[in-house]
């Protein structure tokens, strides 16, 4: 039964792939869309019923395929846990999934090759279940190469453009760099401790002895590795911004509300090596505090809305990190879930902003869309109170709880973190005031087909406008239903909890004031004042610095990929043709002895008598000699 | 029924494709090629029952020479690779036309016979015999139905011949040495027996190391490799890349490491080295190639490095790696030669420079090369990445650092073939019209693709089979 169900919950999202691969064309767009959609929601359905049982019973689900892989003191099969952690992850990607399906069917309606937007996005939720449930690292790992592959076919979606694929390729290579570092991390991991296996291995690692040992903090710093891959953070980020190529429901989708949380999943997962490492968990507070500073900043200046949203994801995700260095996983993996909710929705917004617009993403040339486009307005709006972190929308709690914990360990990262967070409330309203406030700037031809999405695009924003505003009710402060559902997963006492004082509410006030600090900078400078960010060659300063992202991407370009360039062509004209040469060379030397040889077969008599009577006297002299 | 009827199936399907006539040679070389995997597979099934399939029967008396096959599981594993890859090369060729078909069609039969010979033979100088025979079709394939510049070619190939011919030669050497202290027979499991000083095993290693090294290649004495299989027909690439490259590696685990134990654990980290070496020489070469199949060598020469490292490192699990990593390879190699010889049949050019635009007209070609990319980049759920994956862990255990290095393979790797990928198939519609795979070709992609799925979930069968033959090797080489 449980194999069945388990079974189902995979094997849906790959069978729409399979029909939309296969008949896609012939099916027509709005059959193809719908069963893309209808996949995904059966998996919704059975993570639905999944998570009821988990509930009752309190007892993870074990199942076993059948032997993958064979390596002599490793048995890896490919096999399936469905326990607190997986199941929850599986709620909010197959339910947001379903959503964000459904919206597509809408958004990518005027695309010839919708069908194949749609198999790739079942694929993306086939790989995505995958590695939410494997019950070992390797089978994770088919799911994170996995989903690796989805988001690379979908940023490269549009394959005409070759600076869209540049971006597919950059994401692809760069999660690599990341894969490897897991791969290492796991080669370590099953010597020490001869599994792969979950539940194995938090045995294996809660008997060991010399716990912070070396090599199981190389292993630990390892994984972070992968995670940073994965979640873009520093110093792996900078694919994520470019991913913004794809369509935007998969910028929601994958770039936002799940894949990039994989790397917290894995992390969480692994909460009981990551315990015992601790040097390695300051490495992820300071990598996370110090990416949700610089993706701030950087946000601050953005004038594509696509890419203003990429860098509060860095940013959001560095937060999550700081969270995970501290040891705080369910906190954490509560700022994933409300993350997910507003976020998803501020990127389907932008959508319909973009599609309102034909295409355009630059908030120069938007402004005034509130009347035209209510619905969208309204729930951006309510995803950008909880991003900010306005009392009593879902992103107060958990931001509240990563910087609370923040303080509780560290002072610096608590104010590096509450920083980023007062920029996210600013580059947020900014986004918002530039698009839907003041006058309409782009052409007029626009204006006059300004129009309110569709239904199917309006109502998942509307939902998700809904978790976002009531998401955090799932983990309220003293009185958290998520921290005790996902207590089995963590070997720390439960108690550990805050306890609401004055200090609590204290910085609780301080986050607040923080936020609507944010917000009203804002709106003095894009509504009062009415600015309008410069055209980009008027850019200068500290401002032309951010809006080219520090020139992280000129830096490694010149520091990695064009001395490797470089490499190539040397290795390819000078050493192959090297090498070459002394191959034929050593052919022309035997070639020359033979032709010097060649001379003394002369046909000379007079040659031939002397060499005999020279070699007589030598054989001669050698026997008087060596008696 | 023992293996020398696969042996017997493709010789006779040799002159009978020969004497066939141009017409019908080729489909009768598919017929015979198919009826010895037929017969591979009744093989293995009779193997698999324990029966024995083993063949030993006195050939010559001075000097002593056995007509000894002996089928294991790894040796079943490699005949079978070739018995898959033969039907298919032969199917893939059937858009093309070729001048002196039988003759074509016949080497290429005679061409399998001689590398199953290989992989069977028990004794040193049958084996010896198979493997120089082996070169001789080759050698005609690529030099009368090559390409490009007749001059070119004939440099290039008989470089290739003579090359590889003198590496063996030390081989055959190393062979007659062991011989005479055998008592004067050359079979494998009298060699096996021999205990020799250090000294003598350190020579014998460097002989078979020279033959092997050409063959594989490793670097440095690749320098025959990317020329030949730029020039061959593809057919031949595909039987060079394919197959043949695989008799070296086979061989080292074979005959190198259990005929020279002690020297083989002696500079085990020379060698594991010198294989990383060449998988991050052969990826970064592979960056900025022009020619597609260019490239493509380029990319051989990285995964046999790793395959070759992962042999040396003397472990269950580096030899077990490296067999499967050589079955997958010999299917995504043969794979993506054919995908460059599609284009080639459409666009008639092999420069990438040329190339692009080719997705928006041919949907279902895109597909099964972007899955062939993606095998060659070892994704998981792929055969190749069950092999990559157990050759590094292998090398991880040795020392960390050669994973680590070798693991660059998956980073640059994805590097050079997405970068080809793109320019080769995406970006504007491409102005020359390219008609999509006929079925014909949709039927070697569909195989090749089936093959490296089915055993990227399930490559148990393989392990099984090789497994128990890979532990008797290990104790022969962990004896002293």
């Amino acid at each position: 039964m449980d194999t069945n169900l388990a079974l189902i919950l995979v094997l849906t999202p790959l069978l729409g792939f399979l029909v939309n691969v296969f008949f896609g064309k012939s099916l027509g767009k709005t059959v193809s869309g719908a069963i893309g959609t209808i996949a995904v929601a059966i998996s919704f359905v059975v993570s639905l019923l999944l998570f009821n049982q988990i509930t009752s019973t309190g007892k993870g689900i074990q199942v076993t395929l059948f032997d993958w892989i064979q390596i002599s003191n490793l048995k890896i099969n490919l096999g399936f846990l469905l326990d607190q952690l997986s199941v929850l992850w599986l709620l909010f990607v197959t339910g947001i999934g379903s959503l964000i399906h459904l919206y597509s069917i809408s958004y990518m309606h005027d695309d010839e090759n919708m069908h194949k937007f749609f198999a790739y996005l079942n694929l993306f939720i086939f790989f995505m279940i995958t590695l939410v449930i494997g019950s070992n690292l390797l089978v994770l790992f088919i799911g994170w190469e996995g989903v690796g592959l989805c988001s690379y076919l979908l940023i490269g979606f549009w394959h005409k453009n070759q600076n869209y694929n540049d971006a597919a390729k950059k994401a692809f290579i760069m999660n690599r760099i990341g894969d490897l570092g897991l791969l290492i991390g796991m080669f370590i991991i099953g010597s020490m401790f001869s599994t792969l296996d979950y539940a194995t291995l938090q045995t294996a690692v809660a008997g060991a002895s010399d716990l912070n040992s070396p090599l199981l903090s190389l292993a630990a710093l390892c994984l972070f590795i992968g995670a940073c891959g994965k979640s873009a953070q520093i110093p792996l980020y900078t694919w994520l911004p470019d991913a913004m190529a794809g369509p935007t429901p998969v910028s929601a989708l994958i770039h936002a509300a799940t894949m990039v949380t994989a790397g917290i999943f894995m992390v969480t997962r692994l909460n009981f090596v990551f315990d015992a490492a601790h040097d390695v968990q300051n490495v992820i507070a300071i990598i996370g505090g110090i990416t949700s500073l610089v993706a701030a900043t950087i946000g601050l200046v953005q004038t594509d809305i696509k890419k203003v949203l990429a860098y509060s994801t860095v940013s959001q995700l560095g937060l999550m990190f700081l969270a995970l260095g501290f040891g705080a996983y369910e906190v954490a993996v509560f700022h994933v879930i409300t993350h997910a909710f507003f976020k998803a929705c501020l990127f389907l917004g932008s959508g319909s902003v973009i599609h309102g617009l034909h295409g355009e993403q630059d908030m120069r040339k938007m402004g005034g869309l509130r009347k035209a486009m209510p619905i969208t307005f309204w729930t951006m709006l309510i995803s950008s109170l909880a991003i900010s972190g306005v009392p009593f929308f879902s992103g107060f709690f958990s931001k509240d709880e990563i910087l609370m914990t923040a303080f509780h360990h560290n002072i610096s990262l608590y104010v590096v973190g509450s920083i980023a967070s007062i920029m996210t409330a600013f580059y947020m309203f900014r986004l918002m005031f530039l698009t839907f406030f003041k006058e309409f700037r782009g052409t007029e031809e626009q204006k006059h087909h300004l129009h309110e999405s569709g239904s199917l695009i309006t109502i998942p924003l509307i939902i998700l406008a809904i978790l976002a505003t009531f998401g955090g009710l799932i983990s309220l402060p003293g009185n958290s239903w998520l921290n005790e559902y996902l207590a089995p997963l963590f070997s720390k006492a439960a108690g550990e909890e805050h306890h609401l004082g004055t200090t609590e509410y204290t910085l609780m006030g301080v986050a607040v004031l923080g936020g609507i600090l944010g917000i009203l900078i804002a709106y003095i400078k894009y509504f009062k004042q009415d600015n309008v960010p410069e055209s980009d060659e008027n850019i200068t300063g500290l401002s032309k610095v951010l809006y080219n992202k520090y020139y992280v991407d000129e830096a490694y370009d010149a520091v990695f990929v064009q001395p490797i360039n470089s490499l190539s062509k040397f290795f390819r004209d000078y050493i192959e043709t090297g090498l070459s040469a002394l191959v034929f060379g050593l052919g022309k030397v035997t070639n020359e002895i033979a032709f010097q040889g060649k001379k003394l077969q002369s046909g000379s008599i007079g040659l031939y008598l002397f060499v005999f009577v020279l070699g007589m006297c030598a054989i001669i002299s050698y026997i008087f000699l060596a008696q | 029924m023992n293996v020398s009827t696969i042996l017997i199936i493709l010789l006779i399907g040799a002159f009978a494709t020969y004497f066939s006539g141009d017409k019908l040679s080729s489909k009768v070389a598919l017929l015979f090629s198919l009826a010895a995997l037929g017969c591979s597979i009744l093989l293995l099934n009779n193997y698999n029952a324990g029966e024995n399939i083993s063949l030993i029967t006195s050939w010559i008396n001075q000097p002593k020479i056995s007509f000894a096959l002996n089928a294991d599981g790894l040796a079943m594993a490699m005949v079978l690779l070739t018995a898959a890859l033969t039907p298919i090369i032969i199917f893939s060729s059937f858009g093309n036309e070729y001048k002196n078909a039988k003759a074509f069609y016949g080497l290429i039969l005679f061409m399998a016979f001689a590398m199953t010979g290989t992989f069977l033979a028990s004794d040193g100088l049958l084996y010896y015999i198979f493997w120089e025979l082996a070169l001789v079709p080759i050698y005609f394939i690529a030099l009368i139905w090559g390409n490009g510049d007749a001059e070119e070619r004939r440099k290039a190939v008989v470089k290739f011949f003579i090359y590889t011919l003198a590496g063996s030669l030390f081989m055959l050497t190393a062979f007659i040495y062991l011989s005479q202290k055998a008592n004067g027979s050359f079979l494998i499991e009298d060699l096996y027996k021999l205990n020799l000083s250090a000294c003598e095993q350190f020579w014998i290693f460097l002989a078979f190391f020279l033959a092997y090294a050409i063959k594989i290649p490793l670097i440095p004495f690749h320098t025959w490799q990317a020329n030949v299989y730029q020039k061959a027909p593809t057919v031949g690439t595909m039987l060079l890349s394919g197959i043949m490259l695989k008799m070296g590696l086979y061989s080292v685990i074979r005959w190198q490491l259990p005929l020279a134990p002690i020297a083989a654990k002696e500079y085990m980290y020379v060698f594991i080295a010198l294989g990383i070496a060449g998988v991050i020489y052969g990826s970064i070469v592979a960056l900025r190639q022009n020619d597609l199949k260019k490239l493509l060598a380029y990319s051989s020469l990285a995964h046999v490095g790793l395959i070759a490292a992962g042999s040396y490192t003397l472990t269950l699990d580096g030899l077990r790696g490296a067999v499967l990593q050589m079955i997958a390879h010999g299917f995504v190699v043969v794979g993506l030669f054919f995908a460059a010889e599609v284009i080639f049949r459409r666009f008639e050019t092999r420069e990438i420079a040329e190339m692009g635009g080719i997705r928006t007209q041919s949907p279902k070609f895109t597909s099964m090369f972007l899955i062939l990319v993606l095998a060659s980049v070892a994704l998981p759920s792929t055969f190749n990445f069950v092999g990559e994956f157990t050759v590094l862990y292998s090398l991880s255990q040795i020392n960390i650092w050669f994973a680590v290095l070798g693991g660059t393979t998956i980073i640059l790797g994805a590097y050079y073939m997405l970068r080809m990928f793109q320019h080769v198939m995406l970006g504007e519609t491409n102005s020359k019209t390219f008609a999509d795979v006929s079925l014909n070709e949709g039927i070697s992609f569909a195989v090749i693709i089936a093959v490296l799925l089915f055993f990227g979930f399930y490559p148990k069968p393989i392990t099984d089979l090789i497994t128990p033959s890979l532990e008797t090797i290990l104790q022969v080489i962990n004896k002293n």
